[in-house]
């Protein structure tokens, strides 16, 4: 909603006269609330697993720190990428390209979070888990948003790293070391992220390409993506079972690892194999499966953490 | 007399939006207050009072 005719002004009001009238979920929405509950969720079961007795206070601080970071880290990404999402219809509401914020509040406001969960974090649990929290928010914001994006089809494999370092963070805070395990978990997420994004980026490829985004679809087409996709699922689903394999979880995680990566793969499979509308019906439903993958390998993790 | 006022006067959704902003920032600095105190202790347990005087 416009509030420019609301303003009872005797002048024209001017653009920087309606900033900072936003709503307070419009702040909220630029923390990227979905993609922070995975980010959150991840570093919980990443903090569940790691030995040691983190005081329940510190573990509550360490698992804020990472959301605020990751949430700022999207804030900058949002501040970024506004011209972009202004031409694609699945962004073009954000707070940004609809005129509720102004770029600059965005900018103040992610650095504002940026700096202040890294402090917190770091006087308050762990310097290690401070220092690898600066670098994901930098490798987020200024590698993968600000180098990659607009510039190679592999944009999400390499900026997937940032998405999937928030166990390694947490492992980090509970032990003030990086561990093996966190390390696994950190390559389960980093090798669901392209058949995750590249079964969407199927679907939006016209979007993408319209916004001079290089998504894989839209640069080495189709068939390319599928191949992609099926070869990153064929890594993802062996890797899943690891922590089991590795003897660092259960036998039960094992076998709910291997059942959920045999239904992975078996999309993956549609998606390469298909053509035309049940092309699109797969990458949906690969899409879709993929978030429950992920929430539900390490669901099992953390039940199993705590059933032990 | 009352004073006219210049520049740009506030619809009342304006006015509710900003009320909303302050009510969420006193919130969160309230809950950090909160939380830095926690965690003082927790960190210095007993040893919190352990200070010249």
């Amino acid at each position: 909603m416009s509030l420019a005719p609301s303003l009872a002004s005797s002048r024209a009001p001017r653009a920087a006269e309606l900033a900072g009238f936003a709503d307070v979920g419009d702040y909220v929405a630029l923390l990227k609330p979905r993609v922070m509950s995975l980010v959150v969720f991840t570093a919980l079961v990443g903090l569940a697993r790691a030995p040691g007795d983190l005081h329940p206070v510190l573990a509550f601080t360490a698992l804020l720190c990472i959301a605020v970071g990751a949430g700022a880290a999207g804030c900058l990404n949002m501040w970024w990428d506004a011209d972009i999402d202004a031409r694609m219809t699945r962004t073009m509401g954000r707070p940004i390209p609809a005129g509720r914020v102004q770029p600059g509040e965005a900018l103040a406001f992610g650095l504002v979070l940026a700096v202040a969960s890294v402090v917190m974090l770091g006087l308050t649990v762990s310097l290690l888990a401070a220092a690898l929290l600066a670098f994901t928010i930098f490798f987020y914001a200024v590698i993968y948003t600000m180098w990659l994006k607009r510039r190679t089809p592999q944009n999400i494999v390499i900026g997937g790293a940032a998405g999937a370092l928030p166990p390694v963070i947490a492992w980090a805070a509970a032990t003030g070391s990086i561990g093996v395990e966190s390390l696994v978990l950190f390559l389960i997420v980093f090798f669901w992220t392209p058949p995750h994004f590249w079964a969407l980026a199927l679907l939006r490829k016209d979007e993408y390409a319209r916004a001079g985004v290089p998504m894989l679809p839209v640069v080495a087409g189709d068939d390319a993506t599928r191949t992609q996709i099926l070869i990153y699922s064929l890594i993802l689903a062996p890797l899943g079972t690891a922590p089991a394999l590795l003897g660092f979880a259960g036998l039960a995680y094992g076998i709910a690892a291997g059942a959920l990566g045999l239904v992975f793969l078996a999309l993956a499979l549609a998606v390469w194999r298909r053509r035309g509308a049940a092309a699109d019906t797969a990458c949906r439903r690969l899409f879709a499966f993929s978030i429950l993958y992920l929430f539900l390998l390490f669901a099992a993790l953390l039940v199993e953490r705590l059933v032990a | 007399m009352a004073k006219k006022r210049d520049g740009i006067v506030l619809t009342e959704e304006q006015r509710r939006r900003r009320r909303n902003r302050s009510i969420a920032l006193a919130f969160v600095l309230a809950a950090l207050a909160l939380l830095f105190y926690v965690v003082t202790i927790v960190k210095l347990g007993s040893q919190v009072m352990n200070r010249p005087i």
